[in-house]
């Protein structure tokens, strides 16, 4: 089957949704793959660079004609009506914004796979855009800040005085807010983040940022792997935090998106008024909205008290090549999903809940939403009740019974006690108390010492040796014995030298850091 | 020489033994543990032969007993002599990889030796109808020569010279069983009517129950086997003790049988096994492995230099090893890793699981050949809640011990065996050198979790490629 790789359409798009070596992995799958001239250029992929890694270079219209075409943007009603009947088509087609785009795709008997529309499991984050181009946002953010603001990030001791090093507020610790926090930290700052599942603390504070709880009694665990929104109480309880911190950082990115739904609005206009001359801030869900109160999508503004507020909303795109790479290898790794075969034969197996939360229309009918997938990244609310464990359970014996077993034994040993001779009382007091003894010494051990300790054990126990050494040569003993007395010396003695040497050579190789 | 002076002076040597097993407890009195073990021995052995050559006297005169002169020193110094040879010989040029088959042949023989001096003890008795005696020699026999045949067979299967699969005979226990109740009427008979073709008979019989309860016992059950050994060479000093009336080896024997005993059993509880059904033989189910084909998904593969970027990265990594560290020699690769990454900053650990390997500590002894510090070398216990805050975990040549079915898989053989929780790191690189079944012959759903990756190939070799990108980069 054939892949075509058209040029983007949107005004300032300049990413592409094959690089050419995605098209080499494409081409691997058993696919060909034609891009339409230009396509890469504006992300630094020039035209030679697919014709080497084998793809076709077509003009114009022509590369709609194929079985399969990926994109990044959603279509233009325009480019809609040049998709072939049967035809399918991968892209960003956010259905749960846009039922319309949905519906057109349905009318034209195409086949729309939405790679933002990748439910969030484990074995689905390869193929998961949302989080590549988050990663790359994120980083984005920080460095279109930093370009902004007019200090370092770090802060440093120099001979012209010293330099404070500045303060990031992240809201929302997804993936694009931990990218903006290890992108902060890099540069030195200090990063606080806040995030309304508390679940991902651990992670915040993994890439060295500060975790700021929000005080509130409501606590969200999330059980898709997307944050949801909020109650009053909780609303409130942030306000405040963010009312606190606005003054004091000189950064803030808000992150906060939830699928389907405008942005919150988190930061005020007084919060962003109470900031300091010179403060960024990066709204991050501008195209949604926005979560900072006059913030404007894809502009810079600078309020009145000469905070800047940037709402760009293709921070993605502003790292066009490592965008392009990072969804091209999306799609292939979508692709080979669904080719079994790596025979360039698409086969969608609706069946598989990564596949089927993607596809929205299918042969004309529409597949919108999924039946819902409910796997989580939370710890709580997903872990297995703890594994039953039958095997070890025993049922706690009973003193009672305890005691009788003992009073048996005591009992069957006095009975044979009773019956011996007396010296052999008085070995079986020394056997008795060596066997605790044995018990005790050992009962501490330290787990490396365990093959010194045995082999120790097994030379002494060579003691043996002492009981051949008084049967040799006795007067009134035949050869036999002193023949058999004999070996018995020197297999035992084997056991003593050997054990005490490598127990000695094993010892002296232990030593500490 | 004066009975006082001998029996003295095993006194001081008993004293002398246990404190070498209570200094080899700790690292830092391991080496003054073995110094005490090594003088134990010296003073019981030359006191004995002083005994033996020049005689003993003792206030009742039954106890007296006649020099043996020169010539039998002379005996005793040649056999002592070319045992001495073989055993340093054996023990300086051991790998530290072959240890546990040279534990589990020195086990023999000290089997052998109980079994030789069981029949001297009958052969040179003079009051032959001293019931007690009688009784002691034959449990000393059988004891021995079950530890004799056991030790044999421990050590082929450690030594690759035989399958390490557990032999099952149908009925096996009761085949165990046969053999004891057969002994046991035979020590009855012998008592009442002692012959020395009861004798043979019974150790004939006590040396095939030796052969057939190691036998029946798996590859992957054998640190708890020569352990278990260990503690039966024990038993059987300690049956020769009685019957020669030597308290020396009364409170050696017990000392080696009880510690060893309890060693054994620390095993099992960290396999979660019973103790008796691993003495017993077998794993105390039938051996049965399901050979479920159930489908665990794909793996994903890793090259070198993947895995030496991971590394890289990372700001702590666990080693995990196994018995295929062991068997590729990997130690010092696998030392030098450690150096390196310790050296870039990489808080570097290892893992060791209590049953990794085919004896008790055997990782950590290897590791210490490598000269791997012992204090970033921790037990299963002390590591197992920081997998989750590591960035990378190595598992080298483990399987079982690493294997998550046996927390959450209720029918798996392994169900409930502690195991190494690698699963929770963030990255997982497997070393492999094929996708086959570990030695429980179970696989391994921790192989085709998402964050596991597997390095095919000799540990060795692999270990070397990741040192050499490390070093590129």
């Amino acid at each position: 089957m054939k892949i075509g790789i058209p040029k983007e359409s949107q005004p300032g798009e300049r990413r592409v949704a094959a690089t050419p070596k995605t098209v080499s992995q494409l081409r691997a799958l058993g696919y060909d793959v034609v891009v339409q001239s230009g396509a890469g250029e504006t992300a630094s992929y020039p035209d030679a660079a697919y014709v080497a890694e084998g793809a076709t270079i077509v003009e114009g219209d022509a590369v709609w004609a194929s079985d399969i075409i990926t994109k990044i943007n959603a279509p233009s009603p325009a480019e809609i009506s040049k998709l072939p009947v049967a035809s399918t088509l991968v892209s960003l087609l956010s259905p749960r914004l846009d039922p319309d785009l949905v519906a057109a795709l349905v009318r034209a008997g195409v086949t729309g796979m939405a790679m933002d529309a990748v439910p969030r499991i484990s074995r689905a984050q390869a193929l998961d855009v949302l989080s590549s181009m988050a990663n790359i946002a994120g980083y984005r953010a920080i460095v279109e800040a930093a370009h902004e603001f007019g200090s370092f990030f770090t802060g440093q001791v120099t001979a012209a005085g010293k330099v404070p090093p500045a303060k990031v507020l992240v809201v929302g610790a997804g993936v694009a807010g931990l990218a903006a926090i290890g992108t902060a930290r890099s540069l030195g700052a200090i990063v606080r983040a806040t995030d309304a599942r508390p679940e991902v603390a651990e992670q915040v504070e993994s890439m060295g940022a500060e975790f700021l709880t929000v005080k509130a009694g409501e606590q969200q665990v999330s059980t898709d792997g997307y944050a949801k929104e909020m109650s009053e109480d909780y609303n409130a309880a942030a306000a405040r935090l963010y009312a606190e911190q606005a003054p004091d950082v000189d950064i803030i990115v808000t992150t906060a998106l939830i699928p389907g739904k405008p942005a919150p609005l988190l930061i005020t206009a007084d919060m962003v008024a109470s900031m300091k001359p010179g403060s960024v801030i990066v709204d991050m869900a501008a195209a949604n909205g926005g979560n900072v109160e006059g913030s404007v999508a894809d502009q810079l503004v600078v309020t009145a008290n000469g905070v800047k507020i940037i709402g760009y909303t293709d921070l993605a795109g502003r790292l066009p090549s490592q965008a392009s790479q990072l969804y091209g290898t999306n799609v292939v790794n979508l692709m080979k999903l669904v080719t079994p075969g790596k025979d360039g034969k698409l086969v969608l197996d609706m069946d598989d809940v990564v596949i089927r939360g993607m596809t929205v229309s299918k042969d004309g009918e529409l597949l919108w939403p999924p039946p819902p997938v409910q796997v989580s990244a939370a710890p709580l609310a997903a872990a297995a009740p703890p594994p039953p464990t039958p095997v070890k359970e025993a049922k706690p014996k009973s003193p009672a019974r305890n005691f009788t077993i003992l009073g048996i034994c005591a009992a069957a040993l006095l009975a044979l006690f009773w019956v011996s001779p007396e010296s052999f009382l008085g070995h079986f007091m020394v056997f008795m108390l060596s066997v605790v003894i044995g018990y005790y010494v050992i009962g501490n051990v330290h787990h490396a010492l365990h093959t010194p300790l045995m082999s120790v054990t097994n030379a002494i126990s060579g003691i043996i040796v002492v009981g051949a050494l008084l049967q040799i040569g006795t007067a009134h003993t035949g050869l036999v014995v002193s023949v058999l007395a004999f070996i018995g010396i020197l297999l035992a003695s084997i056991n003593v030298f050997g054990g005490f040497t490598v127990t000695q050579r094993m010892l002296a190789m232990f030593r500490r850091a | 020489m004066s009975l006082t002076l001998l029996q003295g002076s095993y006194i001081i040597a008993g004293l002398l033994f246990i404190l070498a097993l209570a200094g080899l407890s700790k690292h830092e009195s391991a080496k003054a543990g073995n110094t005490y073990g090594i003088i134990g021995m010296g003073i019981a052995l030359v006191i004995t032969v002083l005994g033996a050559v020049i005689g003993i006297d003792a206030v009742n005169n039954a106890s007296d007993r006649p020099g043996t002169g020169l010539p039998a020193l002379g005996l005793i110094l040649v056999a002592v002599l070319i045992g001495a040879a073989i055993g340093v010989w054996r023990a300086k040029k051991v790998e530290m990889t072959g240890m546990p088959e040279l534990i589990a042949m020195l086990h023999s023989f000290v089997g052998l030796a109980a079994v030789l001096v069981g029949y001297n003890s009958y052969l040179s008795a003079t009051g032959a109808d001293d019931k007690v005696h009688l009784a002691e020699v034959f449990i000393g026999v059988f004891i021995g020569a079950v530890t004799f045949t056991g030790s044999i067979i421990a050590y082929l299967k450690l030594s690759a010279r035989m399958k390490s699969a557990p032999l099952m005979l149908p009925a096996h226990n009761y085949v165990n069983l046969g053999a004891i109740v057969a002994f046991l009427g035979l020590t009855v008979w012998f008592v009442l009517a002692p012959s020395i073709w009861l004798l043979i008979v019974m150790t004939v019989i006590a040396l095939a129950l030796g052969l057939h309860l190691v036998a029946s016992i798996g590859g992957g059950d054998m640190p708890v086997v020569v352990s278990m050994l260990n503690s039966y060479s024990g038993w059987a000093a300690a049956a020769a003790g009685f019957m020669l009336n030597n308290d020396l080896l009364i409170i050696t024997g017990a000392l080696v049988g009880s510690s060893g005993a309890y060693l054994s059993y620390i095993m099992c509880t960290a396999m979660n096994r019973s103790f008796i059904s691993v003495i017993a033989g077998g794993f105390g189910s039938d051996g049965a492995i399901t050979g479920e084909t159930k489908d665990y998904g794909e793996h994903r593969e890793i090259t070198a230099e993947g895995a030496a970027e991971l590394l890289e990265d990372a700001k702590s990594v666990i080693i995990t090893p196994g018995y295929g560290m062991a068997v590729a020699q990997a130690q010092y690769p696998v030392a030098e890793l450690t150096t390196k990454l310790r050296a870039k900053g990489v808080h570097v650990r290892f893992g060791i699981h209590p049953v990794a390997g085919r004896l008790p500590g055997h990782m950590n002894v290897l590791l210490a050949e490598a000269k791997v510090p012992y204090d970033i070398v921790l037990e299963m216990d002390e590591i197992n809640d920081d997998f989750d805050k590591t960035d990378v975990v190595l598992v080298i040549g483990a399987n079982d011990t690493v294997n998550p079915a046996a927390l959450d898989d209720p029918s798996s053989p392994i169900a409930g065996m502690p195991v190494l929780k690698v699963w929770d790191a963030r990255n997982v690189i497997v070393f492999k050198r094929s996708m086959n079944a570990g030695y429980a012959g179970v696989q391994n759903p921790l192989f085709f979790k998402d964050n596991a990756q597997m390095l095919f190939g000799d540990a060795k070799v692999r270990v070397e490629d990741i040192i050499q990108a490390l070093s590129r980069s």
